[in-house]
């Protein structure tokens, strides 16, 4: 499919462009928004009595930083995190310890890769979210309960999958981000 | 695609200066995160005021989501319903004629049970429910098996009092808000729960694994009697669980214990019930006070 450019499926959306300019707050909230909103996961319909859901708020974190180098600081990580903590049933804490070394991480890499590319995104990403989810477990297993890594396993295999398609909605996120809805003039 | 930009700074020295702060900023973020959990590992309730205001702010929402579910299941309930009606009504009768003559043996049962406990004089806590509310959340992504109850210390919830769904054992209640409560459900790693196998004395331990399963251990040591398809309830011994309450049937037997399903899947059950501290209390009669008018 050819996208014409530079311009997203569904870019067509906010095309009114003369006398418009995308607003600053919506374009600075919105990463921010979804990822806190999707620490509240905990309290969707689904009761799981096995981890089974992908760590969908530290997936979005991960793919807002690869997608959009730069949009959220360094320290976002910290913020982020303890809103996470607050739902996720991790001892309090975890979220804003591994959050933050995740953040720092990804810097570090974007630092000796002088590439991008979709594998390469998919590969950096699988990599942060299975060395996440494994130290999460190591983190509960110290709190209560036995260390079983292959537990986290199936959900392990669903974020990988999941990935990809979590980067088509920050996609569309972005576009809702960039929408000139702020009036010039 | 290659890089988008170089980020790097250049000669700018304030830009240098911001480079650094944002370091130092996420370095003391990390740093943070880490004394906090260092704190909550040692003592795990220390954040539970910030947990339980976060879950009472964030409660319209589960709610919301808690009905949802329970629509969106009686709505495909209802049309398999209609799928396997026939058969399913015939082999239902067959079972309920089944279960009244059981009922009116169990009834018989309990009512000559009450009058054995009179006798020896052992009074147990009421067993009224102290609530009745919607699970409205779990911890999805964690390896810790945590629910969200929808009723707190409004109503009455108070922390270590046991939950159960009409099928069994869901949990216990770890931490209360005002108007939600923190469940530790039975599948937790930190969740033990005194069990005794209905048919005959084999009581045990059933500790969760977090992946839906429990693990039974057995007290005697000796050769495992354990079959699949066996039922474990609540012993009731130590107190906190009521006893008789179903926890789990056996899948696979091991060698020194089994691998138990739990029959309270708690994403099956709509409702929970809340019940009191379950405490056996025996009081010995003081010959003293017989001897006195």
């Amino acid at each position: 499919m050819s996208l014409g450019g530079d311009r997203l499926p569904g870019s067509g959306l906010f095309s009114r462009r003369i006398n418009r300019a995308p607003s600053r707050t919506l374009a600075t909230v919105v990463p921010w928004l979804t990822i806190a909103l999707a620490s509240l996961v905990p309290l969707s319909p689904v009761i799981a009595s096995a981890p089974v859901i992908p760590p969908l708020s530290f997936m979005l974190l991960v793919g807002w930083r690869l997608l959009r180098p730069g949009l959220l600081p360094l320290w976002a990580g910290a913020p982020l995190g303890l809103i996470d903590d607050l739902y996720s049933g991790q001892p309090f804490g975890s979220a804003i310890l591994l959050w933050s070394i995740a953040m720092i991480g990804m810097e570090l890499i974007d630092g000796w890769l002088r590439w991008r590319g979709f594998w390469q995104d998919w590969l950096v990403a699988s990599v942060v979210i299975a060395a996440y989810l494994l130290l999460s477990h190591v983190v509960a297993s110290i709190a209560g309960g036995a260390f079983a890594p292959g537990l986290i396993l199936p959900q392990l295999l669903l974020s990988f999958i999941a990935f990809p398609l979590l980067t088509r909605v920050i996609a569309i996120l972005d576009l809702l981000r960039l929408a000139r809805i702020r009036v010039l003039g | 695609m290659a890089a988008p930009q170089d980020r790097r700074p250049g000669f700018s020295k304030r830009a240098h200066l911001g480079l650094f702060t944002s370091y130092v900023a996420a370095s003391a973020g990390a740093a943070l995160g880490f004394v906090v959990l260092v704190v909550s590992l040692l003592n795990p309730t220390a954040f539970a005021f910030a947990r339980a205001a976060a879950n009472d702010v964030a409660a319209p929402a589960g709610r919301v989501s808690a009905t949802t579910r329970s629509g969106g299941k009686t709505f495909f309930d209802v049309i398999s319903g209609y799928i396997e009606a026939g058969s399913k009504n015939a082999q239902l009768k067959e079972e309920l004629a089944v279960a009244r003559s059981r009922l009116a043996e169990a009834e018989a049962i309990e009512s000559e049970n009450a009058r054995l406990k009179a006798l020896l004089d052992v009074r147990e806590t009421d067993g009224t429910p102290v609530a009745t509310a919607r699970l409205i959340g779990s911890s999805s992504t964690s390896t810790r098996r945590f629910a969200l109850l929808g009723a707190g210390k409004r109503d009455g919830v108070q922390p270590g009092q046991p939950v159960r769904s009409a099928k069994g054992l869901v949990g216990r209640v770890l931490e209360v808000g005002n108007r939600t409560a923190r469940v530790l459900l039975i599948t937790d790693g930190e969740s033990v729960v005194p069990v005794r196998r209905v048919k005959g004395d084999i009581s045990g331990f059933a500790q969760g694994q977090a992946d839906g399963t429990l693990i039974i251990r057995l007290i005697d040591l000796g050769i495992n009697p354990l079959k699949k398809g066996d039922v474990f309830v609540t012993s009731g011994s130590g107190g906190l669980y009521r006893p008789n309450v179903p926890v789990a049937i056996v899948r696979n037997v091991t060698r020194d214990g089994a691998v138990a399903q739990i029959v309270s899947d708690p994403a099956a059950s709509e409702f929970v019930v809340v019940e009191p501290i379950w405490q056996p209390i025996t009081e010995l009669r003081d010959p003293t006070q017989e001897t006195t008018p």
